[in-house]
């Protein structure tokens, strides 16, 4: 009886192959392929990769030897550190600047609204290698437009790329000014979606707008600025472009990112080993602070 | 009354100078491209456009295959976004107009994927494109990214807004799934599309590690890559890389100031207000 029923029911529909049952494993079948043979294929290939070295032109099992070597690697340290120190400054200035010019953008008293919204996000369409070049230039130490502004309000030139300390600012500033706009856009649709309601009452109770910012604007906002910090955080592990453009790691590895370190022992060296290996430590990184971003906002 | 005037001001002061932080190094660039080598790091520093683009062009096609690589950047990053729209879309729809077994969890992998860092895949890729034979091939920088899990995403939640009786609909007239897809799903979807198109194109047109590790010869780099290049030469032509730069900048700026509204929802999955 059920047989028949069902027999009926397909049969309003054409027949064939491509059935409604069929169709969804059809559609998704391409993106599926793809997605095995250059996504899941190679992160399994890499983590096997990670515990292999090369020896006489073959890969062999070598168990943890890269790990071991990584976690003895001064250059492994500085890379780490580097990273770190650049995930410490300029995220929280980024989110700061991006959620100060999304207030700003999202008052009532503004117009040109718009014009200000696509003039923050312009740089967040530029590729990254433009982005560098242009600042390598304003970053100049003897002809570059900042140094002349600096020199020509009474400071003293500052060895922008040259100075450990300074390349690791360059490239902060550098990152910030690409980005900025980036997480502004993303900030300002997560103000616009909290309702006004909880604004008008406040205002009958009397709250002023600082009160109201941070009793209204920041709970309310948590959700899209843990967004924000979690694709940050992402994006600082993969810096790769701008320190390998603006600096080439320097000086003095100052400004070589994990990414980039990556980068040179795979495709300068050939250890792919190693680099895998690395690039593991990467994926621990971000799962471990992704997940830590997810519980430090929870648990509030 | 005046304190407002007063606050408006000074909102709109603080977002000029963020507007000539955001947009200055631009102007500065275009007035770079098109002046001599030696005025592009002058005291003072030029502040109009010269009448030099043509010597720099000249000069900097001397350097660089630059219109090679403009080609390259611009077929890689069609090709790439025809591809991965149809691919995406497909996927999309079944995930937001069919019940199969599986479903869930091939796209929470599809999710995860997008938390994994590209570096964990980028070192078998290249051995599998150097196993291949593809290493220098647009193909090589083309297909890796084909199945873009954040555009599956945004798609499948676009497509969660076509009426399931819609599709009833046209089953019942008789319509087989395949032509369902392409002559109801997608045309309704056209602005979703034409958003996560956007974003798709201006993502490869920028790609940078992944060509620069897979196109070994200067014939074959893309815009980045080859800029990069110019960039490390000894010799730097400060016109002529700032011409570069431009050629490299300019048309996504265009692109982007045209559609910018369908730009922003295609990052942001519709969710801005205007």
């Amino acid at each position: 009886m059920d047989d028949v029923t069902k027999k009926v029911q397909t049969n309003q529909y054409k027949s064939g192959f491509i059935t409604p049952k069929t169709a969804p494993y059809i559609f998704i079948l391409p993106a599926l392929l793809l997605f095995l043979a250059f996504t899941v294929y190679p992160i399994i290939a890499s983590f096997l990769l990670s515990f292999q070295t090369r020896s006489g032109g073959v890969y062999t099992f070598s168990g943890f030897d890269n790990y071991v070597r990584l976690f003895t690697d001064p250059i492994f340290y500085k890379a780490l550190g580097n990273t770190f120190i650049i995930l410490i400054v300029q995220v929280p200035i980024m989110l700061f600047l991006a959620l100060l010019l999304a207030v700003f953008l999202n008052s009532k008293l503004l117009n040109m609204r718009g014009f200000y919204r696509v003039s923050f996000f312009t740089p967040a369409v530029t590729s990254l290698v433009a982005a560098s070049i242009i600042f390598i230039l304003l970053l100049n130490t003897d002809y570059g437009l900042i140094n002349y502004i600096l020199t020509s309000i009474g400071l003293e030139k500052i060895n922008w790329l040259t100075n450990g300390f300074w390349a690791k600012a360059s490239l902060i500033i550098v990152t910030t000014w690409r980005w900025t706009g980036y997480n502004m856009v993303i900030l300002l649709a997560g103000l616009q979606n909290i309702p006004n309601d909880l604004y008008e009452a406040a205002s009958i109770d009397g709250a002023s707008p600082i009160h109201k910012f941070f009793h209204i604007t920041i709970p309310q906002l948590k959700p899209v600025l843990l967004f924000c910090f979690v694709l940050s955080t992402i994006g600082t592990f993969q810096l790769f472009d701008e320190p390998y453009n603006l600096t080439s790691g320097g000086p003095n590895n100052a400004t070589l990112t994990i990414t980039y370190y990556l980068y040179n022992q795979g495709f300068n060296f050939f250890d792919f080993g190693y680099a895998s290996a690395i690039a593991y430590v990467i994926v621990v990184f971000i799962a471990i602070l992704s997940w830590l971003q997810f519980k430090v906002v929870k648990d509030d | 009354m005046k304190s407002i005037y007063v606050k408006k001001s000074l909102l709109h002061f603080f977002l000029i100078v963020g507007v000539i932080i955001s947009l200055g190094p631009f102007y500065w660039m275009i007035v770079g491209a098109t002046n001599p080598s030696g005025d592009v790091l002058s005291f003072p520093p030029k502040i109009v456009p010269g009448n030099y683009f043509v010597e720099n062009l000249t000069n900097l096609s001397e350097a660089i295959p630059i219109m090679k690589a403009v080609f390259n950047s611009a077929v890689i990053a069609i090709v790439f976004v025809l591809a991965s729209l149809l691919v995406c879309s497909m996927a999309g729809y079944a995930f937001a107009k069919f019940k199969f077994k599986g479903s869930n969890i091939i796209f929470s992998s599809f999710l995860l994927a997008m938390m994994i860092p590209y570096q964990a895949t980028i070192i078998p890729l290249f051995q599998i494109f150097g196993a291949l034979d593809w290493i220098n091939t647009y193909h090589a920088v083309i297909l890796p990214q084909i199945c873009y899990p954040f555009a599956i995403f945004l798609i499948r939640q676009n497509m969660k807004g076509i009426p399931d009786s819609m599709i009833e609909a046209a089953r019942i007239d008789g319509a087989g799934e395949i032509s369902i897809f392409f002559k109801l799903a997608l045309p309704t979807m056209k602005p979703a599309l034409a958003a996560v198109g956007i974003f798709l194109f201006t993502h490869q047109w920028n790609n940078f590690m992944w060509p620069l590790i897979v196109m070994t010869s200067s014939e074959m780099y893309t815009l980045p890559v080859a800029l990069s290049t110019l960039a490390g030469l000894n010799s730097v032509d400060y016109g002529q890389l700032m011409l570069g730069t431009a050629i490299s900048v300019l048309p996504i700026m265009v692109v982007f100031l045209m559609l910018q509204k369908h730009f922003v929802s295609g990052i942001l999955g519709g969710s801005v207000k205007e």
